[in-house]
């Protein structure tokens, strides 16, 4: 980390510390859920954007997250046991998932991970004796830190700030690491990889699994926020949804899918004036940024940048940019 | 056993219907490497051209067939391909993926906005008579609709077969810079391509909304049935979309009579599945270079 990128992480905290102060419990919730979907979409942007391994799964990891920690806390497992349960259970879920991938890519991957979204949403809707079917799960308590209660809307987005920057830093520390540069090199050149020692076996299923323990986690902190879950929250569209927030902020930057996030929840609540459009406007939106900057903001923004600094070079690593 | 003969019938039917989507799928695929994630919304739209074109233009309804599916001819087979195809190509194949959710979304909310958010009924093109063919009721639609169905997918593959310009499609899609090199207009077989896909999708588009309402929602399940059929009977075969559309509807009725009606569409699903990992080039289809 250079000096610049310390300072500039003081002020983002900084900035989330005080974005709820003085704002109604609605636009904190928002909030809170811009958080989850952040870390959501981070795992996503672990599993496509740095190792290339297209998943439309991320929404069913955010359910069996939610799922588990709702059945737990609701016979009386605290949150903190829970949470850790939810995270082990998709990590080894995306494991299991991840075998696929060893041996079909692209738009097969795309298709099997598409398959058991559906089929971990018909499990929910019609498993009733455990996950009440389409009427959900309602009720669960709010984890309660003796001195710290997160009943109240603030303490609850303070509280999913910090899973938020423990799961960013975890995220930043994977990407930063030699595992980090093993992923990349599994999206730019398998075979390369695998000529210069790197076990793509183990780095494609880590990808995966990775991936899917953060969509575990923002699910496991879903399930205390709306109190409320049901199967169609997690259906295939959801993960469209997410697999739109990497790929609009920009898949294998770090920041991409916290910007995509934003867009994607934070965005209906500026353009709140259209009504309706809302959705129509997005799409439009999505579809001209795909046109002129496939790479998503990010991209866009680099490209802004280098017309000003024409010194800049472009990193070399997203000449090819995730591909399916 | 007169039920089983009715679901057989009732599921090629359905099948036949879905295969002319998961064809036009394939088409795209071959041609332009176009992975169509709105091709279900491209099935549901036309339906609704044919109903505003009854409602609000006055048209009889032969007519407002025919001028939905030249309208989605030109919507969602030119002006797709000029405005979302052309420009991302070279961007590689997860950009385009992206803007075709993002457009399979801006079509539902559209059709949810500016026609209605409720299912609409739609009139039937047939009879809605039953005949008994030994003990098992047979419907008219059922029939016509696999007729029909089965009557497009036969004369398209006669056309891209027995034809110059269709020898010329198939040289594209088999490699286009070859085909361009023998002196065959590589950027016109392509747009033919995308402008038969909307034919398709209006034609499977007004046979299968009679069965359920037109509703701005119906594209969810039809683009993933298109899909599976695509990919189960192979990705790179029209006869393999047109086997893998038929398996599917004779599957997912059968599945729903004698498994289980809640599992109903899982059991396509795990076919996927099972196909992708055993057999990745589907039921007829030919292994392609297999791109690590």
């Amino acid at each position: 980390m250079t000096p610049k990128n310390i300072i500039f992480a003081i002020v983002a905290v900084g900035l989330l510390i005080i974005a709820p102060l003085g704002q109604g419990n609605y636009i904190t919730y928002v909030l809170c859920s811009w958080l989850l979907f952040s870390i959501a979409a981070m795992g996503l942007n672990l599993t496509l954007g740095y190792a290339g391994q297209v998943s439309l799964a991320q929404a069913s990891f955010m359910g069996i997250g939610a799922y588990i920690t709702a059945l737990m806390t609701l016979n009386g497992i605290h949150w903190i046991l829970a949470m850790p349960c939810a995270v082990a259970a998709t990590f080894f879920v995306g494991l299991v998932l991840g075998y696929p991938a060893l041996r079909v890519q692209h738009h097969f991957l795309a298709f099997v991970t598409l398959a058991f979204n559906t089929l971990v949403f018909l499990a929910f809707r019609n498993e009733e004796w455990l996950t009440g079917g389409s009427f959900g799960l309602v009720g669960m308590p709010r984890p309660d830190f003796w001195v710290f209660s997160t009943m109240k809307q603030l303490p609850f987005y303070y509280f999913t700030l910090v899973c938020f920057l423990i799961s960013a830093a975890a995220f930043w520390w994977i990407v930063h690491s030699p595992w980090g540069r093993a992923f990349k090199a599994l999206r730019e050149n398998p075979i390369r990889a695998n000529s210069v020692g790197v076990d793509t076996r183990r780095m494609t299923l880590l990808a995966f699994a990775i991936g899917s323990a953060f969509g575990g986690l923002a699910g496991a902190l879903m399930t205390p926020l709306v109190q409320f879950i049901e199967p169609g929250s997690f259906a295939l569209v959801h993960s469209l949804k997410l697999l739109l927030m990497v790929v609009v902020g920009g898949a294998g930057f770090f920041f991409g899918p916290i910007l995509g996030a934003a867009i994607v929840i934070l965005m209906p609540e500026v353009l709140r004036f259209t009504e309706g459009y809302y959705l129509i406007i997005y799409a439009l939106l999505v579809i001209v940024l795909m046109v002129y900057s496939p790479t998503g903001l990010m991209g866009l923004g680099g490209k802004v940048i280098t017309r000003f600094r024409p010194q800049r070079e472009v990193r070399k690593d997203m000449v090819q940019g995730a591909q399916l | 056993m007169p039920e089983f003969i009715q679901i057989m019938i009732s599921g090629l039917s359905a099948g036949s219907i879905y295969a002319l989507a998961a064809v036009g799928f394939t088409l795209l695929w071959q041609a332009s490497q176009t992975i169509n994630f709105a091709q279900g919304e491209f099935v549901m739209l036309p339906a609704f051209f044919v109903l505003a074109l009854m409602s609000f233009a006055g048209f009889p309804l032969w007519l407002a067939i025919l001028a939905a599916i030249a309208l989605s001819v030109l919507l969602l087979g030119a002006i797709f391909k000029r405005l979302i195809v052309e420009p991302m190509i070279s961007h590689g194949t997860l950009p385009l993926v992206i803007a075709t959710i993002a457009l399979g979304l801006l079509l539902k909310e559209a059709v949810k906005e500016f026609y209605s958010p409720l299912g609409q009924p739609f009139p039937s093109l047939f009879p809605q008579e039953v005949f008994v063919v030994a003990g098992a009721s047979i419907s008219i639609p059922d029939i016509a609709n696999f007729i029909i169905a089965m009557g497009t997918i036969i004369a398209l593959q006669l056309f891209l077969q027995r034809t110059r310009t269709g020898r010329c499609m198939q040289a594209t899609a088999q490699n286009p810079d070859v085909a361009q090199i023998l002196g065959v207009d590589v950027k016109r077989m392509v747009l033919y391509t995308f402008l038969i896909n909307g034919a398709l999708a209006a034609i499977a588009s007004v046979l299968i909304t009679p069965v359920y309402l037109a509703k701005f929602s119906n594209g969810e399940v039809l683009g993933v049935v298109a899909f599976t059929a695509a990919i189960v009977g192979g990705f790179n075969q029209i006869r393999g979309a047109l086997v893998g559309g038929l398996v599917i509807g004779v599957v997912d009725n059968l599945s729903a009579i004698y498994f289980s009606a809640e599992y109903r569409q899982a059991v396509p699903l795990i076919l996927l599945i099972v196909i992708i990992l055993v057999r990745p080039q589907g039921l007829l289809g030919t292994a392609e270079g297999r791109t690590v």
